[in-house]
């Protein structure tokens, strides 16, 4: 094996990259690239349910039929745009959520003593082990209008009748909030933790109360962590689409939930596909700058 | 100032993880509840338990996802670990920034846009290349190896980011080639990384509804796929079983894997403390004769 590698000129080095990189290159590149193709492409009724791009026309003709109809379709219809503006901004919101609430915690568990900060850790981890799906299936227990969070107001006397609180957004902010919590928590504590302590006792010594020593001194030097976690729970809550359709308002318009309602109910594979597109067009730049904080986290010993 | 600050702690983390638990908690609770009604307690009782093992369906859809989280995590590992151990440790290389983005990317690619676009990558091929023929487990596999081996690159990377690579050094100076210094030295030292890889990939693919539900054909219906189409009917109690069910072996799994961890850890330091006090021991009598 070895022996025939070398005579093409392959050395091990190049062995051992090529063999996740061809990977990726087939399973996670060029789907997109098809993906890019088919929106080109007009529904038929068929097995694939897409018209080819390119075809023989006559002598050694190669005909290419782009069809920018599936994009127009997304542009005049007000659902789409709705559906992206909306999906952009339950993200947006629940990312903010999730950032007051996992700060706190984060800064909590980075402050609190070596032992105790590893248990606490594994115990901020340990949903996440546990099958995501059925997390969100206990929301609807408790949320429902019977359920755990009514009775419990009715019975300490804040309500008399049930809250309407399943299949509203509230409940899909609760769901989105609840799931990707430990993404935001990791990396802010990972950067917490970090923090050089003598920095605010120096503050502290210079005569900085607390909360100007933390709002001065720990805050900014931790913006790259905020960073990661708020691209973390971002970009994938914008394609949500399990949270929604369980918890949310039938009716409720997430980018997701179109694409697989084209995909699946409409079988309509080309808008689909102009869907994901223009959703992916969307979260390049956000992808690329989490790549880049990515690469700068994990990447350190790389460039030796 | 102190005391105010430890109060302080301490709510904030009693309500972070009341909220992190209660749901666990409840969905554990009412799977011994009696009454059909999931939130109306009606009494103690196992029966859903004994409903869940009937349930032919689940069974099924639960032995072909266990089948393909074993095949795709330990496929992910090794995917990953190669990727990994490329980005941490191969320098810069034409082409490392593109490897890196296809690493990373999909961690965070919303998951209707991977599964569909894998669905059309295997149709595409069925047309030109006739392979996979129709959809299954193969391609609800090749599918689970893409999205989990990212999780296992990075685990591994960091991993080799973090390790001292000193020892692998002096292992190429006494004249072992990469490959042996890889499997003898690198490997060993970050197996506590490889497994959690591995478990994370397990976890991850068990647990996939989208882009399963994209790329599985019919009669290929995972646990996650099953589960999905009972809760949208709304709650039923022996989906509450099989949640708990679920929550305890993931909780077993975690404990004993953390306690091997930590006796190889103290195991560890051991050996290198050994190591180094033999060490200490030899300039000493070096110094003495």
């Amino acid at each position: 094996m070895k022996g025939l590698l070398k005579r093409f000129g392959v050395g091990g080095r190049t062995f051992v990259t090529a063999i996740p990189y061809v990977w990726l290159l087939v399973f996670f590149l060029i789907p997109f690239i098809i993906v890019l193709k088919i929106s080109f492409s007009t529904t038929q009724i068929a097995m694939p349910p897409y018209a080819p791009l390119l075809h023989w026309a006559g002598e050694k003709m190669l005909q290419v039929q782009l069809n920018l109809g599936n994009f127009a379709f997304l542009v005049e219809d007000n659902l789409y745009w709705m559906a992206y503006l909306n999906s952009i901004f339950v993200a947006g919101v629940s990312t903010l959520i999730c950032l007051v609430i996992g700060y706190p915690i984060a800064y909590a568990i980075a402050r609190s003593n070596p032992s105790t900060r590893n248990v606490l850790m594994l115990l901020i981890v340990l949903p996440f082990w546990t099958s995501f799906l059925l997390r969100v299936y206990a929301w609807i227990g408790i949320l429902k209008n019977n359920g755990l969070l009514n009775n419990f107001l009715i019975w300490i006397g804040a309500i008399d009748q049930p809250i309407q609180m399943l299949q509203t957004d509230f409940a899909v902010y609760v769901g989105i909030v609840y799931s990707y919590l430990p993404f935001m928590i990791l990396p802010l504590y990972a950067n917490l933790e970090k923090l050089d302590l003598t920095l605010l006792e120096a503050a502290a010594d210079l005569g900085s109360r607390p909360w100007q020593a933390f709002y001065k001194i720990t805050l900014p030097l931790s913006v790259p962590g905020i960073i990661a976690g708020c691209l973390l729970v971002f970009i994938p809550a914008v394609g949500e689409f399990v949270i929604p359709s369980l918890l949310g308002d039938p009716g409720m318009l997430m980018i997701g939930k179109v694409l697989w309602t084209e995909f699946f109910n409409n079988r309509d594979w080309p808008v689909a596909s102009a869907v994901a597109i223009a959703l992916l067009l969307f979260l390049v730049i956000p992808i690329m700058y989490f790549q880049r904080a990515q690469d700068a986290e994990t990447g350190a010993g790389a460039h030796r | 100032m102190n005391q105010g600050r430890n109060l302080f702690r301490a709510i904030v983390l009693t309500l972070g993880f009341a909220f992190l638990y209660i749901p666990i908690v409840s969905l554990i609770v009412y799977s011994f509840n009696e009454s059909r009604l999931v939130t109306v307690w009606g009494g103690f009782s196992t029966k859903w338990y004994g409903a869940l093992l009937q349930n032919e369906q689940i069974l099924n859809a639960a032995w072909l996802s266990l089948k393909v989280a074993a095949l795709s995590a330990t496929l992910a590992v090794v995917l990953g670990t190669l990727a990994g151990t490329v980005l941490a440790r191969f320098g810069p290389f034409k082409g490392r920034t593109l490897l890196s983005g296809l690493t990373t990317a999909p961690l965070v690619m919303p998951e209707v846009i991977t599964g569909l676009s894998l669905l059309l990558l295997f149709v595409t091929m069925e047309q030109l290349l006739g392979w996979p023929k129709g959809r299954g487990m193969t391609t609800i596999v090749i599918s689970h190896i893409t999205f989990t081996m990212a999780f296992v690159t990075v685990v591994v990377q960091s991993r080799l980011a973090q390790m001292d690579d000193s020892l692998e050094e002096a292992a190429m100076d006494l004249g072992a080639r990469p490959h042996k210094v890889f499997f003898l030295i690198t490997l060993p030292i970050i197996f506590p990384a490889l497994l959690s890889g591995w478990l994370l990939a397990f976890t991850l693919s068990l647990d996939d509804l989208v882009i399963t539900s994209f790329v599985a054909g019919p009669g290929s219906s995972t646990l996650p796929m099953v589960i999905f189409s009972k809760v949208r009917l709304g709650v039923s109690p022996d989906i509450n079983a099989l949640a708990t069910i679920l929550v305890a072996v993931v909780a077993v799994g975690v404990l004993v894997s953390g306690i091997v961890m930590r006796r190889q850890q103290i195991t560890r330091d051991r050996d290198a403390q050994m190591a180094l006090a033999a060490n200490q021991q030899m300039i000493d009598s070096l110094k003495k004769g």
